[in-house]
């Protein structure tokens, strides 16, 4: 078996075993890289000397018979918006080419406390705005399980960068839906935890209230151990929850016997791909025969949450992207009249349409006189949703629904129709305005692409969201499916 | 007949706390440093950074609330100020709108001996901008360079109702305010270093009209008296606009202190509109009752209350009372002045008096003062000893102002000490006596006055040394 069709916790085993070095592992995925990553394009960053770096410092610990961290030697891919102390971290935008921060996000920072290799900072929608990581300011990025097809987004790198084996495990994040959608069009699992149970600090802000970082992994114990090393309390993150996080491994565990799980119906309409729906319904049937009690639901306030989503999203976007004005860092252009000047053209020259769009949208929601019929009526809607999901946890331990409406869609095929766009992320986005945790699980194919399926918990249940795609995935063979790409 | 004008004024003062570290950081919040050096990620706003609330500020924001009398809110939350300026670096300020920490207070102020109370709206915490550092004037200057020291350093701002009706009575407002915020200990409230500043709104109405006028905002207050003047500025102007026809316009304006005016900065239609909104990086801030109270019982001795305390224990005159306790400084002192000397009026008399003359004469404040209030002790002590006379005393205070000298030093190194022999004195008197005829003989004749210039002429030559009552009672003797 090729040894990056491995998962970590195998890796991780077999370094620990001493069957294999940090530093074998690096070069293996180098060699991956430098195989495949023409036609990917996952990384807007390659960190291969420091990558190499790390590995040895992770050898010689094991050789001095320290111990190692869970992601010791595993190479990671990380989402070009978090920020890594002297490595450029750019959002996939232009204003923000040349930023080398000073610092490095808590959730990274956790990471090389548990001893892993970072390979590379991934492609992504500029500032985390997009679904298909066609809005990154740099290049796109191709799905491995067809080249002509996007990989989701926004977190398209990192979804991209497992499913093509160019790292085993990565970090999203997610504020609409930006790792669970790509996770389902790459065929990996991924996961959006509660809000607040990872810190943001570090993670460059789209939208604050939203945002949440996320790992990919190629099966459901990774995702358990990965959950273990980034989920905690950070002072530096007034938003982070201050809870004690159990073992996730605790509940990889093969039985649903007795679990309610509820299909809203709002999520199995009329806009989702039949083939899609089939793909779910399969599954479905699977956790039944396995002893989970399943039953349709109702979600009533479903329809409000994307027009509630993009009121907030955007306002806070567009105060949160205020700071980049060619001041202090980043793009400012040559030779401007004055302060004016240089704040319009750099922005203008800086930003994407996409990003334009949003900043405009926010602005307007919160300008004088529409605020009230804008941004706070979202603000309301958002607590209905959020009742909808309180009320439906009361009867079911977990909400299933596809995690897209379709499979991965062509390149191009929908960059002039942001409305259609937006679309995309209409059963992911109402997680996001609950804060509650949910996870993108590979449920089958169509047409030879992978197909999502989503699970959604109650906040900080985590666990039993993982139950459940455990057992799933130890009784079908959906997470062991590999790309072949471009036939290499 | 001219119509009578009645003038609205209502004030908003900006207040600097003096924490250690800044509002939402750990950087330091200490004077100077070279530029950028007093700031850190989180101040400088770079991407991912996420913001902290300082414990510290809470408290000492709910410490000045409570000595201005306020409700504290158990629920308030922090709000963004929307706007773009280069000395912002996230291109919005953390403050707090429609829920404020602190509101419904109130300061009791004196003026002609009226005591008026002045309403206050509220109090909000909120972060202080950076600096912009100019080549010559802003208009010219081929480029500017940012400071972000101040970025990020904690303010309260207090916004008072329109209840001030003249220059003097916001005068009033803005000193007793700083006495108050100085006495809880959560400012240094420094007009001149600015951190104390205030903004002043001014409209003028026909007398008896409900309606406020168009008001403008000044700004660039320096001191108490650029504030007076100021105001008193405005409201002619504003009459002035009125009488002669025209309207008040909706407007910044900013005071120039050389010329005496105030001069327009920008009107309504450029104002900014700012959208607000939760700040989504900070959690509400929520306080229990338990807390305020822990809070309102550790609070000192209050302007008020100190004065009253004056009047009660020391037996101080109103006058020197309030006077005593407009500044935390000038009342710290003379505590511990009376700790060491017990007579509170003469302490009272030499602080208004020479300590007054001499301060002001320097325009220094008494933080600046070099006597020590023990060695104002010890000059008074000499007094009633009778080391030294208290017209001698005044050269040693001056001596004493200049060089931080102690009394006893002063009164060695020059010879001061008072001549209270008698049999010293005696010699000199007889001298006088012989020296000066016509007087003694006007005095003899029943002109008793003219012993004044009999005792001038023996101080004068024991060059101020002789104790006055000594010398009256000799010569009284022997003109007999
Ligand atoms: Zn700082």
């Amino acid at each position: 078996m090729d040894l990056l069709q491995r998962t970590a916790h195998q890796l991780h085993e077999m370094l620990v075993k001493k069957e294999i070095s940090a530093s074998e592992i690096t070069a293996a995925v180098y060699r991956r890289i430098e195989e495949v990553e023409d036609k990917v394009k996952s990384f807007l960053t390659i960190t291969r000397e420091h990558a190499e770096a790390r590995a040895r410092q992770v050898d010689k610990k094991i050789a001095a018979g320290e111990p190692v961290g869970p992601l010791a030697g595993i190479p990671v891919a990380v989402k070009d918006n978090m920020c890594t102390e002297g490595i450029r971290t750019t959002c996939a935008s232009k204003i923000l080419y040349n930023f080398v921060p000073p610092y490095t996000a808590t959730a990274v920072a956790r990471m090389n406390a548990a001893d892993m290799v970072m390979v590379g900072k991934t492609n992504m929608d500029e500032f985390a705005m997009g679904s298909s990581t066609e809005n990154s300011g740099f290049h796109l990025t191709h799905n491995p399980w067809d080249l002509e097809r996007v990989p989701g987004g926004s977190s398209g790198g990192s979804a991209a960068a497992v499913a093509a084996g160019e790292a085993v495990v990565s970090l999203g994040s997610d504020t609409g839906g930006s790792i669970r959608q790509p996770a389902s069009f790459c065929g990996v699992v991924g996961m959006k935890p509660t809000y607040g149970g990872v810190s943001r600090y570090g993670l460059v802000a789209y939208a604050s209230s939203l945002d949440q970082i996320g790992p990919f992994t190629k099966d459901v114990t990774d995702m358990a151990h990965m959950l273990n090393v980034i989920c905690g309390h950070d002072p530096m993150d007034s938003t982070s929850a201050n809870v004690q996080h159990p073992d996730f491994t605790k509940f990889l565990i093969n039985d649903i016997k007795g679990i309610k799980i509820g299909v809203p119906r709002e999520y199995m309409a009329d806009g989702i791909d039949p083939l899609v729906k089939e793909r779910i319904k399969e599954a479905i049937k699977k956790l039944t025969e396995l002893g989970a009690y399943v039953e349709e639901t109702s979600l009533p306030h479903t329809d409000y949450a994307m027009p509630a989503y993009y009121l907030i999203a955007t306002a806070e976007a567009s105060s949160n992207l205020a700071r980049y004005d060619g001041v202090r860092y980043g793009l400012r252009v040559e030779d401007a009249r004055d302060v004016v000047d240089m704040f319009m053209r750099s922005r203008s020259q800086g930003f994407g349409e996409e990003v334009k769009r949003r900043i405009m949208l926010g602005t307007y929601s919160l300008s004088a006189g529409y605020y009230d019929a804008y941004y706070l009526k979202a603000l309301k809607v958002r607590t209905l949703i959020k009742q909808d999901f309180d009320k439906a946890f009361e009867k079911y331990d977990v909400l299933l629904s596809p995690t897209s409406p379709s499979t991965a869609f062509k390149i191009g095929e929908m960059v002039h129709d942001p409305m259609q766009m937006y679309l995309q992320d209409v059963c992911t986005i109402p997680v996001n305005l609950a804060g509650i945790p949910a996870l993108s699980i590979p449920c089958g194919l169509v047409n030879h692409l992978p197909v999502g399926l989503q699970l959604m918990g109650k906040a900080f249940a985590e666990g039993t969201l993982l139950r459940v795609a455990y057992t799933l995935e130890q009784n079908t063979e959906f997470t062991r499916l590999q790309p072949v790409i471009g036939g290499a | 007949m001219t119509q009578s004008y009645e003038a609205v004024i209502g004030i908003e003062v900006h207040v600097e706390l003096k924490t250690n570290t800044k509002i939402f950081c750990n950087s330091t919040t200490e004077f100077g440093g070279d530029p950028n050096h007093h700031t850190c990620p989180v101040c400088l706003g770079l991407p991912g950074t996420l913001p902290v609330l300082n414990k510290k500020v809470v408290e000492y924001a709910v410490r000045a609330g409570l000595a201005l009398n306020c409700k504290i809110a158990n629920f308030s939350k922090f709000d963004r100020k929307n706007y773009y300026y280069p000395d912002l670096p996230k291109n919005y300020q953390i403050s707090q709108y429609d829920l404020p920490i602190a509101e419904h207070g109130y300061l009791d102020i004196e003026v002609d001996g009226q005591t008026k109370r002045i309403g206050i709206t509220r109090l909000h915490m909120e972060e202080d901008a950076g600096k912009l550092v100019h080549q010559g004037n802003i208009v010219t200057t081929p480029y500017s360079l940012v400071d972000y020291n101040r970025t990020g350093v904690p303010l309260i701002e207090i916004v008072s109702e329109p209840d001030m009706r003249s220059p003097e009575e916001a005068r009033a407002y803005v000193e007793k305010l700083k006495a108050v915020i100085q006495y809880t200990g959560v400012s240094d409230c420094r007009m001149e270093e600015g951190s104390l500043r205030c903004d002043v709104n001014v409209s003028v109405r026909p007398v008896g009209q409900r309606e406020f006028g168009t008001k403008t905002e000044i700004k660039n207050l320096n001191s108490f008296r650029a504030l007076q003047r100021a105001v008193a500025f405005e409201i002619e102007r504003q009459i002035g606009v009125l009488e002669s026809g025209g309207k008040v316009i909706q407007e910044t304006r900013t005071w120039d202190e050389a010329r005496g005016i105030t001069v327009s900065m920008r009107s309504k239609e450029q104002a900014h509109d700012y959208r607000y909104f939760p700040d989504p990086d900070l959690v509400p801030l929520v306080l229990d009752n338990q807390w305020i109270e822990f809070i309102r019982e550790s609070l000192p001795e209050l302007p008020d209350q100190r004065r009253a305390r004056y009047i009660r224990e020391y037996g101080l005159p109103e006058y020197d009372a309030s006077i005593l306790t407009l500044t935390k400084e000038m009342s710290d002192y003379f505590e511990e002045v009376i700790q060491h000397y017990h007579t509170p009026k003469a302490v009272s008399n030499w602080m208004m008096g020479e300590m007054a003359r001499l301060l002001n004469a320097g325009g220094m404040d008494i933080t600046r003062c070099k006597i020590k209030p023990t060695q104002l002790a010890e000059l008074l002590k000499l007094i009633d000893k009778g080391t030294i006379s208290g017209k001698i005393a005044k050269t040693v205070f001056e001596e004493m102002f200049a060089s931080g000298k102690d009394p006893e030093a002063i009164v060695k190194e020059k010879g001061l000490v008072q001549i209270s022999d008698e049999g010293a004195l005696a010699a000199v008197v007889d001298e006088v006596i012989a020296a000066n005829p016509k007087s003694v003989q006007d005095y003899r004749g029943g002109k008793t006055q003219a012993i004044g210039f009999l005792v001038g002429q023996v101080m004068k030559a024991t060059r101020g040394k002789a104790n006055p009552d000594l010398v009256n009672k000799l010569l009284k003797e022997k003109l007999q």
